[in-house]
């Protein structure tokens, strides 16, 4: 009798456990499904929509002010547009077809956009980046060759759709706007060029191929004519200085790029390597290279840069983030440029006639 | 043979009655802890740009009234990187002070006397208190392996009542615990600092000693004390809800969203008000120095309610 009681007691425990452990797998099961499909909040979608646009339109480099608008509420953009419309760059980057996914991607995605029009010249032709195809071969050796062929092409099919014409690698980070500060004190008709000054090997000196360098129209029509009459030779492995020494013979003026302080605008390197004194240590070529007194630490780099170069795609978003983006709330800069007298009248008399016109926004027109 | 069955079956009845009940109470508890920690992980967020509608003569004021006192704690081996500190954003603190383990003969600090940095913190945030109560508003901690932009911070602070208990950065949680964690940066109010002060040390609530058994790091046991002094951790974002204390650098970031969001690098990095970021090396100070209070582009304004002029015989901004 008392095993039987026993045998229940065991009966019953069984089924309880059994019970509980069904019970709990379908209840685990049944919760699983409602489990919170926490939707992913993206706080970046300012830029989406125009990320569409831009993917076609990169040979063109629009320049839309809009894009930042959404995020930048309280910034005014009225003066970096205005000089957008009245100094117009076309700009050219050198790559070639296996930089195209490594470096000039990264370009295009950040300061390419700000030319007013923009072109990437390679060896070979592709229709999907789109890039240029100079029908050259590729290597160091090359690097002349390319460049006087870019400059042909440049003038063969839009020298009128800009007035100056700036060249860069791809690996150059280029500050669009202040680069339009620097040349609207120039006349585009005058030979004249700027980048970053050396002095060795040519007496007015000579532009590094590294940092950027920017030609007038009427520099880059005495270029490509001197090809044709052979006053300039074809053939060179130094680029940089092959192109100072053509400017030479032609009559094209070597300018002065530094900002009105005397610091430096173009930069061969990146910031830190001018910043931290002692980085580039005293026996380096660059010391002696410089046409201007070289200068190290705080001193080295214009608040209005214009290039940096050996920028790798991380340091291009850096950068971009830096110029564009991150900024010292209410901060007075100590250095306050103007802008040069002829500009100044256009710019007063936007404001005033926006007191005037109430609806009509002549200055945030869509650059197509 | 009936029986039996029967009995089993009672039994496996019982037994998912009492599944379900336990199951249904589970839940219920795990529903408020839920909604009680969605309460507590407490977002703070930065000015709107259209709220603030303030007159020009206003400004200068107003750019004054807050007065924002730095601590940097450092060790021995933090030489290098608290050099670059004092030269770079310290100067832009209303007041910094470093607190250091010990006596390093090169740079001036306040001597803390302990290795431990929950004392050293404890520690500092007394002499902080004791002595400048009546003069700073604001009290910012930081490591000096952070970059910090101050005036992004004065401009977070605007119109926040430093009477308040607000204790700011960027929030991680352990268990049920909120802390804001000490690489972004903290920031107290004048009444934290003031509960946190005159707190009496019992042990089990808030130790004044260090780690004992278990190591507990100084940021959490910060939050550990503040709680229960009343003041929980909130979690600083900017008006889109980017966080505007950073445990990471620009350089990480930028390398995270390349991988995550390659379409939306930038715009997806970090935010336009950022105050700081952290593990920087002591030439990126000087890099950012240069990036945040020199570089920018011409012909981009802003009309900023708030103005900070450059400090007087600084040269790196």
């Amino acid at each position: 009798m008392a095993s039987k009681s026993w045998l229940n007691i065991l009966t019953f425990l069984c089924g309880s456990a059994v019970g509980f452990v069904l019970c709990s797998q379908l209840l685990s099961i049944l919760l699983e499904e409602q489990k919170d499909i926490q939707p992913s909040i993206l706080h970046n979608d300012p830029h989406a929509r125009h990320s569409d646009d831009s993917e076609q339109n990169h040979l063109e480099g629009q320049m839309n002010f809009d894009a930042d608008a959404s995020q930048h509420k309280d910034e005014n953009t009225d003066i970096a547009e205005k000089l957008y419309q009245k100094v117009k760059i076309l700009c050219w980057v050198m790559t070639g077809p296996q930089n195209l996914e490594k470096k000039a991607k990264h370009v295009k995605a950040t300061w390419a956009q700000r030319c007013n029009k923009v072109l990437f010249m390679s060896s070979e032709e592709n229709k999907d980046f789109p890039a240029v195809g100079l029908k050259t071969r590729e290597g160091r050796d090359q690097l002349y060759w390319k460049t006087i062929k870019a400059f042909q092409y440049v003038h063969d099919h839009y020298l009128d759709d800009a007035d100056w014409f700036m060249k860069a690698d791809d690996d150059t980070y280029v500050i669009l706007d202040n680069l339009r500060w620097l040349l609207s004190k120039y006349n585009p008709e005058e030979p004249i060029y700027f980048g970053r000054r050396f002095k060795p090997y040519v007496k007015q000196g000579y532009m590094s191929g590294g940092a950027g360098y920017v030609l007038s129209k009427e520099a880059l029509k005495r270029f490509v004519e001197a090809f044709k009459t052979d006053k300039c030779t074809h053939s060179s492995s130094i680029e940089d200085l092959a192109l100072g020494r053509c400017m030479e013979i032609i009559n094209v003026e070597a300018g002065d790029s530094r900002d009105t302080t005397g610091k430096e605008t173009f930069h061969p390197f990146v910031p830190e390597h001018h910043l931290i004194k002692g980085y580039l240590p005293r026996t380096f070529w660059y010391w002696n290279y410089n046409y201007y007194p070289p200068v190290e630490g705080p001193g080295c780099c214009s608040d209005l840069a214009v290039s940096f170069h050996y920028v790798d795609p991380t340091t291009m978003y850096e950068l971009e983030y830096l110029v564009y983006h991150l900024r010292p709330y209410g901060y007075l800069y100590r250095y306050q440029p103007a802008l040069p007298e002829k500009m100044l009248k256009e710019v007063s008399q936007i404001y005033k006639n926006e007191d005037k016109k109430v609806n009509q926004e002549p200055l945030k027109e869509k650059h197509k | 043979m009936l029986s039996e069955s029967s009995l089993f079956l009672k039994g496996v009845l019982l037994g998912s009655t009492f599944c379900v009940l336990m199951t249904m109470l589970g839940h219920i508890r795990m529903d408020y802890g839920k909604s009680r920690r969605h309460y507590e992980h407490r977002h703070l967020q930065a000015p709107n740009e259209d709220i603030l509608k303030l007159a020009g003569g206003e400004r200068p004021e107003l750019s004054k009234s807050f007065r924002v006192y730095c601590i940097i704690l450092v060790k021995p081996k933090d030489v290098r990187l608290w050099a670059a500190v004092k030269e770079t954003w310290a100067k832009h603190c209303d007041k910094a002070e470093f607190f250091s383990s010990e006596n390093v003969k090169v740079l001036e600090s306040v001597n803390m006397g302990t290795n431990d940095m929950w004392l050293m913190m404890r520690k500092a945030y007394k002499y902080a208190f004791d002595k400048y109560r009546d003069q700073y508003n604001w009290f910012f901690l930081a490591r000096p392996t952070t970059f910090a932009v101050i005036e992004n911070l004065k401009y977070f602070l605007l119109k926040k009542n430093s009477s308040q208990p607000f204790y700011l950065g960027h929030t991680e949680k352990s268990g049920d615990l909120e802390y804001v964690s000490v690489g972004g940066g903290i920031v107290l109010s004048i009444e934290s600092m003031k509960r946190l002060n005159n707190l009496p040390s019992i042990p089990e609530k808030c130790p004044e000693k260090g780690r004992m058994v278990w190591e507990v790091s100084e940021d959490k046991q910060l939050a550990v004390c503040l709680k229960y002094a009343g003041v929980v951790a909130e979690n600083a974002e900017d008006s889109k809800g980017k966080d505007v204390f950073n445990t990471k650098s620009v350089g990480i970031f930028i390398k995270e969203a390349m991988t995550n969001h390659p379409n939306q690098v930038v715009e997806g990095c970090c935010s336009d008000m950022a105050i700081t970021f952290n593990g920087l090396t002591c030439n990126q100070m000087y890099v950012m120095m240069y990036g945040v209070y020199h570089l920018r582009a011409f012909g981009h304004v802003f009309n900023d309610v708030l103005v900070f002029l450059p400090a007087n015989g600084s040269d790196n901004d």
